[in-house]
This record gives C-alpha cells, sequence and structure tokens, in this order.
C-alpha cells in the first residue's frame, strides 16, 4: 500500500499532512513560500495553505527564531526552516539561551512547541556554512530535542511527530539524502509509528554494531553490503533521536558483538560518537572485545568542494574501523 | 490615576530597597540589578496596558513584572528562591515571569525580549478580533544587539501591534551611550518607519500619556510604536557593586541624576495624608512580603531534573 518517495517530498507530504491536521501549525523560513524552499521542501504548500501559514521572511534567524518563541507562547506551532546548517548560527543565543530553557524556568507553565528544520551536512559541493553538522550543539544543551532523519519514510513521520510534540526539537535533514527513494506507507496513522526518540536496528547483524544517523546511515548500510562479501556480519542501528539518545537497543547490540563502530560527518572532537563511546564503555566495559571506534569528519572547518570526499566518511573507512576493531 | 501611579512607582521602590537589604543579609543569593530611579517608566506604561496584553521584561525586571500586576508577595518569594515564588523558585530575579497576567518573563540576555514580544503581538494580530499588544522594555544597550534590530523590522514589515519601550538611563552596565550608540536612539525606529518619541521617564504621568497614546495606535491597527524614556539608574547595576565600589560615574552626575526622583515627582501631587495612608499600607504588604519569602521552603534538590522536557520522553 506504500508508495515511493524521495526523502525530501515525503517531508513535503508530512509538513503537509501535519498542516492539515493543525491549523495552528504555521511554516517560517527565508525562500519557503513562493519557492517553496531551496530544496523545495514546502513546495506547493504556500499555495495551498496561503501567505498567512507559509510565512516568507526576512533574512533574520534571529529575529524568526525570537519571534516564533512569542507565536508558540500563544498557542502556534511554528515550524521554521533554517536555510542551511551554518545559517543556524545567528539563532543559536535564541535556541540555546530562550527555546531550550522557556519550560524549565517556568516550571511547566508554558511549552514551547516549536520545530527548528535544518538541512545538514555536506556532499552536495556547497563548502562551509552550507555543509555543516551542528548536532552536537544542540544535543549538549539541555532542554532541546535533536533528531535526524535518514530515510523517506522515517522523513514523513518523524516531521509529523516533532510538530506534535510539546517540546522544542532540532529537525535535522540529510541534505545530500533529499532526492533518494524509499517505500512510505502514508495510509498508516501517526500514532502507531514507533516513537520519535527511539533507536532502531535497520540490519540485523552479528560481528561489529556500527551506529549512525541522519546521511550516514546509507554510508553505514553500504558498508554492511561490502563486509557480507568478505563474511563479515555488521549490525546497523539509526539513533534517530541524538537528543534524548535511546541507548537501549545500543547496549543489547553492543552486548552481542562486542565491538562498536560509530559514524558521523561532524567532527571528531567532542562529537556524537564521543558522548555515545563514553556511554557503551560505562555500560558494556565487560562485553567489549575492542574500544568504541569513531569514524568522523575531520577536525577543521569544512573543506572547499574538492577536498569534501576526503572528509566525509565513507564505506572504505567505515570498513577500515572495522577491521581495526577486529585487530584488537 | 496620581494616586495609583504613586502607589506603584512607590511599591517598585519600596520593593527594591528591600531587596537590596534581603541581598546583604544573604536571603537573595546572587543579587539584583535594582530598578531604582527607573520605577516611573514600568508605572507609567503598565498603566496604560489591559489585564491581557503581554509584556517582556529585562534583567532589571522587577518592576516591569510589579507594575503589569504580579503578586509582590510571591514575587518576592521567588527572589529569594523559594517553592512559593511565582515559578516555583526556579526563574530567579533575571528570569521572573507569570504567564497568567501577561508577565513573559524577566530576560537575562539584552535584546531578547523584543523579539518574543513581537512573536506574542504577532500571534494576536493573527488570531484576529481582540485588540490585545504587547510591550518590550529593554535599555539603551540593547538598540545596539542584533535581534532587537530585527525584531522590529519584522514588527513594522507585518504591522505588528508591539510596543518598544527603551528605559535611556545613559549607562550600558559602564559604557556610556555616547560611546555605544552611533546615531540616535529613536532613529533606529525611524528606519524601520516606526514612529517614536522621548519623553522625561522620571515623570510617570507623562510617562502614562506618551505610553497610553502609543499603545491607542498599536490597537488600532496602526502597528509598532518606539518610546524613549529619558531616566537615571539611582543605584548600582548590579548589588555586586556595592561590594566592589567600582566607579565609572562622575560624583556630580551621580548628585544631579538624583535630584528629580520618581517617588517624590508622583508623590508631590498627592495630598499628604493620602499619600502616608499609601507608604502605610505598602510598608504593610512587604512586611507580609519578606516574612512569607524567608519563611517559606527552599526547593527540594530531588526535583532538580523535573520540567527538563513538556512531553515524555518515550511512552
Amino acid at each position: 500500500m506504500g508508495e515511493t518517495l524521495t526523502l525530501g517530498k515525503a517531508l513535503n507530504l508530512g509538513l503537509r499532512r501535519a498542516m492539515e491536521d493543525d491549523s495552528k501549525v504555521i511554516l517560517m523560513g527565508e525562500d519557503i513560500g513562493k519557492l517553496g524552499g531551496v530544496f523545495r521542501i514546502t513546495d506547493g504548500l504556500q499555495k495551498d495553505f496561503g501567505d498567512e501559514r507559509v510565512i516568507d521572511t526576512p533574512l533574520a534567524e534571529s529575529g524568526i527564531v525570537g519571534t516564533a518563541i512569542g507565536l508558540a507562547l500563544r498557542g502556534y506551532r511554528p515550524v521554521v526552516e533554517i536555510q542551511f546548517d551554518g545559517f543556524v548560527y545567528p539563532a543559536y543565543d535564541q535556541i540555546v539561551c530562550q527555546v531550550a530553557k522557556m519550560h524549565f524556568r517556568s516550571r511547566g507553565k508554558v511549552r514551547l512547541p516549536m520545530v527548528i528544520r535544518i538541512p545538514f551536512g555536506g556532499g552536495i559541493g556547497a563548502v562551509e556554512h552550507h555543509s555543516e553538522s551542528p548536532e552536537a550543539y544542540f544535543s549538549h544543551t539541555a532542554g532541546l530535542k535533536v533528531v535526524a532523519c535518514s530515510n523517506p519514510s522515517d522523513a514523513y513521520w518523524m516531521i509529523q511527530q516533532a510538530i506534535a510534540s510539546d517540546d522544542p526539537i532540532i529537525f535535522l535533514e540529510p541534505k545530500r539524502r533529499y532526492w533518494e527513494k524509499g517505500e512510505v506507507d502514508t495510509a498508516e496513522e501517526l500514532s502507531v509509528q514507533e516513537p520519535l526518540h527511539s533507536s532502531k536496528v535497520v540490519r540485523p547483524g552479528t560481528d561489529v554494531t556500527v551506529l549512525a544517523y541522519g546521511p550516514m546511515v546509507r554510508t553505514a548500510l553500504d558498508a554492511a553490503n561490502a563486509a557480507a562479501e568478505d563474511g563479515r556480519s555488521l549490525e546497523v542501528i539509526d539513533l534517530r533521536s541524538m537528543s534524548p539518545l535511546d541507548m537501549g537497543p545500543v547496549y543489547a547490540s553492543a552486548k552481542r558483538t562486542g565491538r562498536v563502530v560509530v559514524v558521523h560527518e561532524a567532527a571528531g572532537n567532542l562529537g556524537m560518537g564521543s558522548e555515545l563511546a563514553a556511554r557503551i564503555t560505562e555500560e558494556c566495559f565487560y562485553s567489549l572485545e575492542a574500544p568504541v571506534l569513531r569514524v568522523t569528519g575531520y577536525d577543521t572547518p569544512y573543506p572547499a568542494s574538492r577536498l569534501e570526499e576526503e572528509y566525509l566518511p565513507d564505506l572504505d573507512r567505515v570498513l577500515d574501523a572495522v577491521d581495526r576493531s577486529f585487530g584488537w | 490615576m496620581e494616586a495609583s501611579l504613586y502607589r506603584m512607582v512607590r511599591l517598585i521602590r519600596r520593593f527594591e530597597e528591600r531587596c537590596v537589604e534581603l541581598v546583604r543579609s544573604g536571603d537573595i543569593i546572587g543579587g539584583i540589578h535594582p530598578y531604582i530611579g527607573q520605577e516611573a517608566i514600568a508605572a507609567g506604561v503598565c498603566a496604560a496596558l489591559r489585564f491581557d496584553d503581554i509584556i517582556t521584561s529585562t534583567h532589571r525586571g522587577h518592576g516591569h513584572v510589579l507594575a503589569k500586576g504580579a503578586d509582590p508577595i510571591r514575587m518576592l518569594a521567588e527572589l529569594c528562591g523559594k517553592v512559593t515564588g511565582l515559578n516555583r523558585g526556579r526563574g530567579g530575579s533575571m528570569h521572573a515571569a507569570d504567564f497568567s497576567k501577561g508577565i513573559f518573563g524577566a530576560n537575562g540576555i539584552v535584546g531578547a525580549g523584543g523579539a518574543i514580544a513581537t512573536g506574542a503581538a504577532w500571534a494576536f494580530l493573527r488570531q484576529g478580533g481582540g485588540d490585545k499588544v504587547a510591550v518590550s522594555f529593554f535599555g539603551d544597550g540593547a538598540v545596539s544587539q542584533g535581534v532587537l534590530l530585527e525584531a522590529m523590522n519584522l514588527a513594522a514589515l507585518w504591522k505588528v501591534p508591539v510596543l518598544f519601550v527603551c528605559e535611556n538611563n545613559g549607562y550600558a552596565t559602564t559604557l556610556t551611550v555616547s560611546e555605544s550608540v552611533a546615531g540616535t536612539i529613536c532613529g533606529r525606529a525611524s528606519a524601520f518607519g516606526i514612529p517614536s518619541s522621548t519623553v522625561d521617564g522620571m515623570d510617570a504621568a507623562v510617562v502614562f500619556e506618551a505610553a497610553s497614546a502609543a499603545v491607542e495606535s498599536a490597537r488600532r491597527g496602526e502597528g509598532p510604536a518606539f518610546l524613549e524614556c529619558l531616566t537615571y539608574r539611582f543605584d548600582a547595576h548590579h548589588t555586586w557593586e556595592h561590594k566592589a565600589r567600582v566607579r565609572y560615574r562622575p560624583a556630580e552626575e551621580e548628585v544631579s541624576g538624583r535630584l528629580r526622583d520618581p517617588v517624590e515627582i508622583a508623590g508631590g501631587r498627592l495630598d499628604p495624608a493620602e499619600r502616608e495612608s499609601i507608604d502605610e499600607a505598602i510598608e504593610a504588604l512587604l512586611d507580609e512580603a519578606v516574612a512569607f519569602a524567608t519563611t517559606s521552603p527552599a526547593p527540594d534538590p530531588s526535583t532538580a531534573l523535573d520540567y527538563l522536557y513538556g512531553s515524555a520522553v518515550l511512552p
């Protein structure tokens, strides 16, 4: 009963369904109306829902997010599009100092049901400010929830779950995967989907656990296919939620395989891999056959287009880490 | 109106003086930014507002919170960090709020309230039918902050019923306006086509009159307005200065700046007997507030992680 959609189209349909279900859902962002967004994720929505609900804003991320706080406090469910990952930094103050803390400091008197959508990561030749992976900055901030979708079906459901959530959510979209296709069963109900903040085994295996999210899930799955030809069985877990982390399936897998490789595009230093390695070591120490290894972007600013293939983790670097894990 | 303006100016003054005492006694931990000297602005502006209007405030926010109608007793308990406070003691001086009264919070980030007020007022406009407004209070330091200028642009573009109130006390902490503001403060409003005026911020009646005109124009759907209120901070930027004894204002200015006192200006219009009875009632109220705040229980440490999220993490 499913249909084949690109990840970008799945997000578009998810947003549409959320807007149909709740008139309080409004979209704000740069070029999201007339153009439908530079990645066309909001394509056609202004035409169908009007410019009162799909709002082309000036280039003012701090003002947009700050204004969205006021709207959310007055009962709206704003969905803010940040055009590119690097453009979120002008709004960082609003997100960290106000969005994350409003519920906590009011002792639950107000909620901030706001989604901040950010196309993130590299792979499209777009250099710094347009290829960055800022998830660790936001995951470090208590009070925010941070998720990343990796495939069309998750994109369709997770965006709706994020909008339905009463908490502020940083919603990371793997921009290089916007055009990848997959099956989406749009006839299902939102309520029967797996919880938004749950990790998921997307390929069972027995030898090594590979943890990834967003754009690197595809890379991990490709590595698992290649490893299978060499007789190695990789279990791939899509973390889906960077904050809060759902560690149950991760610990269970690590205890079975004894080997863990974490893959992300963001720089390694104090990245998600650091936190994951620490938690897995604390919880699964006696089951581990090797240290938790990280395959990440390098600790440099995002490189120029001709060098990004060197910077980004790929199938070979994941397989190399798997080999190193077996070297212990 | 003269009596009620005086009552609020005097209440804020005495509330702040009590707070300074409570900082010294250690009942308020971490100190406060006293509003002493600027009371006429909060009193005058909020007198022009209704119960269902909204304000956002600043790090120097006690006056705004009180003038918009928060209970002084629970406000003082909040400043003392007690569970009986407006925010169960978790907001404190710089994040005291009472959403049920349209008080969307003091704020430790300079200029941040401008965008939040604009969003809240935009919600009023979008929800239609009413004539509610939002007011954002901020100081002269905030007019150099990007987010405030972004908010003013959005408010003007979308004809949002928000009033921007700049309390120009001459100093952003230690930096004078002439050292920090290129052009003029009202010039920023003009750049966005927002009507503005500069008024005497020491006289609550003058502020009330100017704010009423601005609020009425916003209620009529004419979009945002901007009010610059000239004032002087009588006390320190922060009570920490009482100990540190930093000097950055000329001694003669500190004397001349206090010559026009908002309490005396508003009080001078009242019959002495009436004024005395207002003063007595305020002292009784504050006695009660101090007793309540100092004897209320502190938060239970086992609740420190509560309210991190509004919805469950996993079902």
